[in-house]
């Protein structure tokens, strides 16, 4: 039989929610009968037989927040969890990528948010949930106050068969990693052989997507460099309050919608960052739902994208006719 | 120990301390020091002020970095620049810009609600 190619290893599907986004994560082989001669592979390699499972990526709820130009605090957070705890296939785990809170320098008023954020999230009907800090969960206090509420803001695990991990660059204050974590990260992988499928979720980009917004990362080439060598990378992140992805070599960047307000595409856009106006009217749009189908068939390091957007609105997007929309992609 | 042998032996001690200060100080500034034009940059949350500075292509300036409240950054990579402002204090740092344009210089030390829009152009003609 012929060797599968292991960068078609890893399929993803995601369908953006404005909420968040889900995965799927499975075989892209499936269907060609090649099931049993990748497990066996990848079983060898990692340790663990990867098996199909899916899981959703959260962002940005900015818990606290209560300035324009979104009037609904905490709704869409809410709305997320009940959206999650209606789906018909329980997704594994969640994966937040940073921000849960919005930064105050009162102590007291930021432990109330943390504890706002908890009492929201824990309502998620799913077994495992994963967080790394954003720079207003961690920025002014070099995260203690995240690592006492959340643990640490690094670190890594495998879930079956597929390698996360959580890169903290907030916590020194800069857009960084650091050096420290960077070694962190070279030890953690060098046990991985190249084939591995890896997630890493973190919350900036690792990459200049616009650096004089702060979407960036000042040392995310190093991470690039340790990264690149793995052929089935992918790299999830939020801050950035929109959907978007990347290709860069044979790594692919996607970044989540936030769940307080969005920001629009910068491209061609000169100033400073202005989010989009609230409109009463159609108080979730711009977090319409956001299908995305990716799969490996295509040459090595190549990746085939099939997105299906629909925006969504208030309607839309509360009780079973939201579920149903949100269901609209067959291969969720 | 007598206050003659005393002497000498704090002089014997101290000054080629002393001495080695001053080169060591005059190795650092250059003579010319005073002829650099500098440029005095406030940073205050949420905005550096001035807003804008306009620069030569070529020429050495310094640019002298004063926080009046808590620690900020300076980053704009095309200019190498990459400098911490500690709360209330000065940092200086020379630029000698070699690509003429208009850039944008963030804060990249985060610093409250309002950071991610800190920021100020630097031109380059």
């Amino acid at each position: 039989m012929k060797a599968p190619d292991r960068r078609s290893f890893l399929k993803i599907s995601g369908t953006s929610l404005g909420i968040g986004v889900l995965y799927s994560a499975y075989p892209a082989a499936v269907a060609k009968g090649e099931v049993g001669n990748i497990f066996a592979s990848l079983g060898r390699s990692n340790g663990e037989k990867v098996t199909p499972f899916s899981f959703v990526q959260l962002s940005d709820a900015h818990v606290g927040f209560n300035g324009p130009p979104d009037p609904l605090g905490t709704k869409a957070f809410e709305r997320a969890v009940d959206m999650v705890n209606a789906l018909p296939q329980r997704p594994d785990l969640i994966l937040f990528t940073g921000d849960l809170t919005h930064d105050t320098e009162d102590r007291d008023v930021h432990v109330q948010r943390m504890k706002q954020f908890q009492e929201i999230s824990k309502k998620l009907n799913v077994p495992l949930i994963k967080h790394v800090p954003g720079e207003h969960d961690a920025g002014l206090d070099g995260g203690a106050l995240y690592r006492e509420f959340f643990g640490d803001s690094h670190y890594a695990f495998d879930h079956r068969g597929v390698h996360f991990v959580a890169l903290d660059n907030v916590s020194r204050a800069k857009p960084e990693i650091g050096a420290e974590q960077l070694a962190w990260l070279k030890k953690d992988l060098s046990r991985f052989p190249k084939s591995a499928p890896i997630v890493v979720f973190t919350h900036r980009p690792l990459f200049d997507l616009r650096p004089d917004w702060e979407w960036f990362t000042s040392d995310g080439d190093d991470v690039m460099n340790v990264v690149t060598p793995y052929d089935n990378v992918t790299v999830l992140y939020g801050h950035i309050h929109r959907d978007d992805e990347h290709e860069i070599g044979k790594v692919h960047h996607y970044a989540a919608r936030s769940l307080i307000f969005a920001f629009p595409d910068p491209t061609g856009v000169s100033g400073p960052r202005k989010p989009i106006p609230f409109d009463k009217d159609h108080p979730f749009k711009n977090l319409g739902i956001r299908s995305v189908t990716v799969n490996g068939k295509a040459a090595p390091g190549a990746n085939s994208v099939a997105i299906d957007d629909v925006e969504l609105t208030a309607r839309e997007f509360s009780g079973i006719n939201g579920v149903h929309q949100f269901l609209k992609n067959p291969n969720i | 120990m007598t206050r003659t042998n005393c002497l000498r032996t704090v002089c014997a001690t101290a000054l080629p301390l002393v001495l080695a200060a001053f080169l060591t100080a005059s190795s650092v500034r250059p003579a010319q020091a005073d002829d650099v034009p500098v440029v005095e940059i406030t940073a205050k949350r949420f905005a550096f002020s001035p807003d804008k500075i306009t620069l030569k292509k070529g020429q050495t300036v310094k640019l002298r970095l004063h926080s009046e409240d808590v620690t900020h950054g300076f980053f704009l990579r095309p200019l190498k620049l990459d400098e911490e402002i500690p709360a209330g204090e000065t940092a200086e740092v020379a630029v000698t810009p070699q690509t003429a344009g208009t850039f944008t210089t963030i804060c990249d030390h985060f610093c409250g609600a309002n950071h991610g829009n800190m920021n100020m152009t630097i031109v380059v003609e």
